[in-house]
């Protein structure tokens, strides 16, 4: 089944050519550590899912660029086609001249129903092209105009008209100072907005992937490329294929659903973090062995204390003790937060991945009380070996992860909305002080319900 | 409304670049009075003004922004350039108007420039959508600064030739005779790096429209106070980062505004940072945090910091920052402007040019005054929450 992806604003496309650049790398690259039929089967299935085919075989990625000005847009088709290992679409870009100004409002109400046909249009073209539609992935950043506003509106679109298929939104979080000043009500209209129309939404916090590059990759002057490129290694280590279940050797058809069906039980629930490991330079990789156990202890640290990466994890926090009431409910600013979690996914690849031992992740303490560990844990596996990592797993999360960051844009949107400020710019354009409320509100309940999982 | 300065540049090496149809030109001027720029030769010329600004805008594919460049002090500038701004608002609304306007200096030699400033203030506020106030003395205060450093000849520290901020042939000797040549070059930079995001290609890009967005919280408080650095390059190949972090301090020095303030005594509301060349995210942040501390930003934006990446550095340099501060620091410019306009209007002095002009009444005046004040007084308030600490106000409160 394959997966459409709409690249949205300046982010988007620039990480959207990251992921396809890396998901096209990795299945051809020599190193899958597995029999030929098995790489082979490995590709087919990236392809199916991700690419589809031209007449000169060079394969096409499933995705619509979509952005109010002109300029990153022709970067990201000219930097896949010059590749000449894939490329875009020739059609399969919409394109405007003037951008969003950084103002949700502009991109939603403006942008959003003047070009709704020519963007759905488009959409529907690519959803043709594939035998059959597993569902579509969104990326978007929060805090500019087009990512987030039209994102949004596009969003609520794909709801309305394919209402069968799934739809996962890939969101960036910006850095918590100074992309954009304006970035956390943008970034407060987003989420509610989504919230309502999205199935799920994966989270990639800025922050977090530029200490990665700078603690783990040993980058000195990190760039965006950087970032984006460690993202869509993330991305990666998520869609590319697994097996269908235990025991066998085909190739998962459902990644999407699979991943809804396990990680998004109820509709509060929908903010999923993703973490992985290892993650180092590749001039460090030659030198470096692992073992699932290791790779394991430290995912399962990293789940439970709330690390963004495998450095500096805090090996304090454990598990309350089962039986026991948490004492008092989670305080925000607690230091030694126990991460509770409502469901979890583990994926792994590599050597040897069937003798990996997983029973630590499937203890019922870390897990809310109304979901059975056997209902709330599951693993994805491939022989096949991710990018050059002998051994990789990654962990893809519903826990109260998102919680403290949410708090905070919450909790900054609200101080700059009680003086006003940047208002007139928003109610120009149609989103009046009600919407702005509106998703204070939803958001207001999101972080009391991610909160109290503890019981 | 004259022809020297427009014949001066159709004479000039920049002839083709600009539509000889394009000009408007009249003899005898506005005589630095306000009135007869805003009223006389406004309504005689509109016509011409619009119809040439609708073939101008025709030929574009997507209007995004007008420049209006006048000053404030003169009587065409200031007079008819107000003017044209309602024109643009009415007939073009949804384009943005940024306005580049030269603020009479301390030691202006204009005697009516009080007059002329305060009725443009008022124009200004009403129908700008961003003012970059800038004032010749601090122009000349940096073309010093780098007369200073060409000369000194310190051992080892040649300064590329074509890397300076003023540069143009042959400008060092003529730099006494025509000092505004050097200064306007610092301005025309000013607008360069301004546009450069929307000119060229960068991993942040941002565009005019996100300046107004992230700027201007408030409709009146569009007055941006902006800095350019680096002047100059030494011809050092090797540039260590110490350089680039340089560049960022200089930035917020007294001694790189483009008008005479001072933005860290004061209060932010916020600052851009458009960094040129070769400079990474990571370099903004570490920079950015750097100097955080020494900044005083409004309770209710303490991150207010918006940034942008392009990759093309301007010739000659290797990167370059362009600051824009919405900062408090801009009301002692309008303190004294008002002072000045007191100090005339008390007396009465010169007034009969202005109300012989149709159209013109004492109302005017006093309307523009109140106008100024009624600014002054919104960024006292903002100023008077500068010493009160930052609270977080509750939240709501859902059940669950």
């Amino acid at each position: 089944m394959s997966i459409v992806t709409v690249q949205l604003g300046q982010c988007g496309n620039q990480i959207g050519f990251e992921v396809f650049d890396a998901l096209f790398s990795d299945s051809h690259c020599p190193q899958g550590l597995c029999s030929k039929r098995e790489n082979e089967a490995y590709q087919a299935s990236c392809k199916e899912r991700f690419f589809s085919e031209e007449e000169n075989g060079v394969p096409i990625a499933r995705a619509v660029l979509v952005d109010m000005e002109p300029k990153v847009i022709n970067q990201t088709l000219s930097k896949a086609a010059h590749s000449g290992r894939w490329k875009y679409g020739q059609h399969s870009c919409f394109c405007q001249k003037q951008g969003s100004g950084n103002n949700w409002a502009y991109g939603y109400s403006v942008h959003g129903p003047r070009h709704e046909e020519s963007i759905m249009n488009l959409i529907q073209k690519e959803v043709e092209k594939c035998d059959s539609l597993n569902g579509f992935l969104i990326i978007m950043s929060m805090a500019g105009g087009t990512g987030s506003g039209l994102g949004a509106f596009v969003t609520q679109n794909l709801q309305d008209r394919y209402s069968n298929s799934l739809k996962m939104n890939q969101i960036i979080w910006p850095y918590g100072t100074g992309e954009v000043i304006v970035q956390n009500y943008n970034s407060i209209l987003t989420l509610s907005h989504l919230y309502r129309s999205s199935d799920a939404l994966l989270i990639h916090e800025n922050d977090a992937v530029h200490k990665i590059c700078a603690k783990l990759m040993n980058i000195k002057q990190i760039s965006f490329r950087d970032i984006n490129q460690v993202l869509a290694h993330q991305l990666g280590s998520v869609f590319q294929p697994t097996y269908s279940g235990e025991g066998s050797f085909h190739y998962r058809r459902n990644p999407l659903g699979d991943l809804m069906e396990n990680l998004v039980p109820h509709p509060e629930f929908k903010m999923l973090g993703v973490r992985n490991i290892p993650q180092m330079s590749e001039n460090s990789l030659a030198y470096s062995t692992f073992t699932w156990a290791g790779l394991l202890k430290h995912l399962r640290q990293m789940l439970i204390s709330n690390a963004k990466m495998e450095e500096g994890i805090d090996w304090q926090v454990r598990p309350p003790l089962s039986g026991l009431p948490m004492l008092g409910k989670m305080s925000l600013n607690k230091e030694f937060h126990f991460n509770t979690s409502i469901a979890n996914l583990v994926i792994l690849r590599g050597k040897d991945v069937h003798s990996a031992e997983l029973g630590a992740f499937k203890d019922p303490a870390l897990y809310t009380s109304w979901l059975e560990p056997v209902h709330a844990f599951s693993v994805w596996k491939t022989q096949r070996a991710f990018s050059k990592y002998e051994k990789s797993a990654a962990l893809v999360s519903n826990s109260q992860f998102l919680v403290k960051p949410l708090d905070m844009i919450v909790g900054k949107a609200w101080n700059m909305f009680a003086s006003k400020a940047y208002i007139h710019q928003y109610t120009k354009f149609g989103i009046e002080e009600e919407d702005f409320l509106d998703s204070f509100t939803l958001l207001e309940q999101v972080i009391a319900s991610y909160c109290n999982l503890g019981f | 409304m004259e022809e020297g300065v427009v014949n001066e540049i159709l004479q000039g090496p920049l002839r083709d670049v600009f539509d000889s149809k394009q000009l408007i030109t009249d003899i005898s001027g506005s005589g630095n009075n306000w009135a007869v720029g805003h009223k006389v030769f406004g309504s005689l010329y509109q016509e011409q003004i619009l119809e040439k600004l609708r073939k101008s805008a025709e030929h574009c594919d997507c209007l995004q922004c007008f420049f209006v460049i006048h000053s404030m002090g003169g009587g065409t500038g200031s007079g008819l350039g107000t003017f044209l701004l309602k024109v643009l608002e009415d007939e073009f609304p949804e384009v943005y108007r940024f306005v580049t306007s030269v603020y009479p200096s301390g030691e202006d030699d204009v005697i009516t420039s009080p007059y002329n400033s305060m009725l443009a203030m008022k124009e200004l506020n009403e129908h700008a959508d961003c003012v970059l106030p800038i004032d010749n003395q601090s122009l000349f205060d940096i073309i010093s600064k780098i007369d200073l450093m060409v000369n000194s000849g310190k051992l080892g520290t040649a300064i590329k030739p074509k890397s300076l901020v003023t540069s143009s042939a042959g400008a060092f000797k003529k730099r006494q005779e025509k000092p505004f040549d050097a200064m306007n070059n610092i301005v025309a930079n000013l607008l360069l790096n301004l546009t450069s995001s929307a000119r060229f290609e960068g991993s942040l890009n941002m565009d005019l429209n996100e300046i107004s967005m992230n700027l201007v919280p408030f409709p009146q408080l569009h007055y941006l106070v902006s800095s350019l650095t680096p002047l100059y390059t030494l011809a050092d190949v090797n540039i260590p980062s110490r350089r680039l972090d340089q560049m960022f301090s200089d930035a917020f020095s007294k001694d790189h505004q483009l008008i005479q303030a001072d933005p860290k005594h004061s209060l932010y509301l916020a600052c851009a940072l458009m960094v040129r060349g070769n400079v990474q995210i990571s370099d903004l942040r570490r920079n950015i945090e750097r100097l955080k501390p020494s900044l005083r930003f409004v309770s209710w934006n303490q991150e207010g910091w918006k940034t942008s990446l392009c990759s093309v550095p301007p010739v000659g340099h290797s990167h370059s920052l362009l600051a824009l501060a919405n900062n408090t620091c801009v009301k002692p410019t309008f303190i004294e402007l008002r002072e000045r306009f007191t100090r005339l209007y008390k007396k009465r002095a010169h007034l009969h040019h202005y109300l012989q002009i149709e159209g013109m009444e004492e109302s005017c005046f006093t309307e523009a005054m109140s106008s100024l004040s009624a600014l002054i007084q919104e960024y006292n308030q903002l100023d008077a929450t500068k010493s009160m600490p930052a609270e977080d106000l509750p939240r709501l409160r859902v059940a669950v």
